[in-house]
């Protein structure tokens, strides 16, 4: 089996139109976004940063489909956005396992619907197990897992359904600086393979600035989008780099000054 | 271990009281049967194999009705829980019937459906059709919004999602609904079988009353308490073998 015959189709273009989103509370509706408008071009790595509350989620949310935008619209390829779908993976800050399936019937979960026959879903199990290093964890069900285990089912799930669109919420906030930081390392390497769309949302800066060719940073709440930062580094980063320092720098300070006003 | 000791000590209790009693002379010893004379009007029945037959046929209707009412239960819940415009319909009626005392429409069933075995398992069936609906059709409808978000993003259909997600997330909550129709119908049989029947335990316990027999009031009593805990012991076998993902040691 050849890598290469399990190599995803490429990303596809998402167009954020002026999107606006209101909640009820109390009774009053209370904007949660106001006014976001974003083109992510297919097979871009984009970062959402921006201070608790601001509504990072809601906006992956509206792009997954599970939520309908208050005003405007978002485009897949083109084509409005009316419901959730296979071509937009999604992982979920809550993990949001089966917790009557098993981990590899967990991933497995996509493929089978798809009515693909029974070995080629185990190759795929196996291999998206592999890479987030949970195989021989593969019989057991979520509740026998940890946060970070549970975590890691969650995105090899969501990867082994081969989604041209992956909206991951904070996707490596449950683990461990060690692993987050292989998981980051193996989310690049899958990304210069396979090319897809990712809007990746984070509360980590260094993290943002490994993985995103943009970084979007967003107000606090209701969200609006604040700046957007092209990373010119080179696709294997180094951490260390001064330029890397330099990214990580001027976006501290305008995530501080947002961090700031909310405690005001 | 603890529940055999707990068994035994509530024998060895009767046996006092009702012994005690009799040394004591503080009740008429005949409205306190002692485990002997118990165990002395069981016998006969035993052997000529009439109590195998009461039994027998109380085990089949409460099988029947239950098994009649956990069909429509699990039918009706589905379907309201798919369905607005079905539940919209039928949760009022079902709100309205539901907290009226079965009790009172006895007398109907037996003029509706004879004194045969109709009338009783009919009216197990209405019995516990009304608690299991609605444990059901509530499971049914609350399952968390987040899997099933997760499943449609994963390409799972509507239908897909009622059989891979829907169902297995209600399981728990459906299969305790089914244990406590199951014990209702225990609970209502003797009622059913108290009225126009000629076999079965609630008929026994009804001749003991008849012909003042409190012994056999107490044997027809302790036995639809071993029927009720095998049946639940058989249903939480069940249960544990389907749910095993959710308590793993
Ligand atoms: N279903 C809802 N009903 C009412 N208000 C909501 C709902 N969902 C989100 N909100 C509000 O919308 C705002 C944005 O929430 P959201 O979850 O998108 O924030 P976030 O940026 O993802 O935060 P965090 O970084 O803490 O995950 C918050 O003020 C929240 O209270
Ligand atoms: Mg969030």
């Amino acid at each position: 089996m050849s890598p290469a015959s399990l190599v995803g189709t490429g990303g596809a273009r998402v167009q954020i139109e002026g999107v606006h989103k209101e909640f009820p509370v109390d009774g009053r509706s209370t904007p949660a976004l106001v006014g976001v408008s974003l083109e992510v071009s297919a097979g871009e790595l984009l970062c959402l940063l921006g201070p608790s509350g601001c509504g990072k989620s809601t906006l992956l949310n509206i792009v997954a489909g599970f939520l309908p935008p208050t005003g405007g619209r978002v485009l897949v390829d083109g084509t409005p956005v009316t419901g959730p779908g296979p071509e937009r993976g999604v992982v979920f800050q809550e993990y949001v396992l089966f917790p009557w399936l098993t981990v590899a019937q967990n991933v497995e979960f996509g493929p089978r619907l798809t009515g693909m026959e029974a070995a080629r879903c185990r190759e795929i199990v196996a291999r998206y197990l592999d890479m987030v290093g949970l195989r021989e964890h593969a019989t057991k069900f979520p509740v026998q897992l940890s946060g970070g285990m549970k975590q890691r089912v969650a995105i090899a799930r969501a990867l082994a359904n081969n989604p041209s669109i992956v909206l991951m919420d904070e996707p490596f906030g449950a683990l461990d600086a060690q692993t987050r930081e292989v998981m980051q390392e193996e989310l690049s390497r899958i990304q210069r393979l396979e090319h897809k769309t990712i809007v990746f949302v984070t509360h980590s800066i260094r993290e943002a600035v490994y993985l995103a060719d943009r970084v979007v940073v967003m107000t606090r709440s209701p969200g609006r989008i604040k700046e957007v930062f092209t990373i010119k580094l080179p696709e294997v980063r180094d951490r260390f780099a001064p330029e890397f320092t330099r990214y990580e720098a001027a976006i501290t300070r305008l995530v501080k000054e947002e961090v700031a006003m909310v405690r005001e | 271990m603890i529940r055999t000791a707990a068994f035994a000590g509530v024998l060895v209790l009767w046996g006092l009281v009702a012994y005690g009693n009799r040394a004591l002379a503080l009740m008429n010893p005949v409205l306190l049967p002692t485990p002997g004379e118990v165990v002395a009007v069981a016998a006969p029945q035993i052997r000529d194999g009439s109590l195998a037959r009461h039994l027998a046929v109380s085990s089949l209707r409460i099988v029947e009705g239950f098994g009649l009412a956990a069909a429509a239960a699990l039918g009706l819940g589905l379907l309201v829980a798919v369905w607005v415009p079905a539940r919209l319909a039928l949760e009022p009626m079902i709100e309205f019937v539901r907290p009226i005392p079965p009790l009172a429409f006895l007398p109907m069933f037996l003029v509706w459906f004879g004194l045969g075995e109709t009338s009783k398992v009919a009216f197990i069936a209405y019995t516990t059709f009304f608690p299991m609906f609605v444990g059901i059709s509530a499971s049914l409808s609350r399952v968390d919004v987040m899997l099933l978000r997760a499943a449609a993003s994963l390409g799972a259909s509507r239908r897909e999602l009622l059989g891979r997600v829907v169902l297995p997330a209600a399981l728990p909550s459906i299969v305790l609904a089914l244990r406590l129709g199951f014990g209702l119908a225990i609970f209502v049989i003797v009622g059913a079988e108290f009225m126009g029947a000629d076999a079965g335990l609630g008929n026994l316990i009804m001749e003991g009353r008849v012909f003042f027999n409190p012994a056999q009031i107490v044997m027809g009593a302790l036995l639809l308490g071993v029927l009720g805990s095998l049946a639940n012991g058989l249903l939480l076998a069940a249960e544990r073998r389907a749910l095993k993902w959710r308590a793993l040691p």
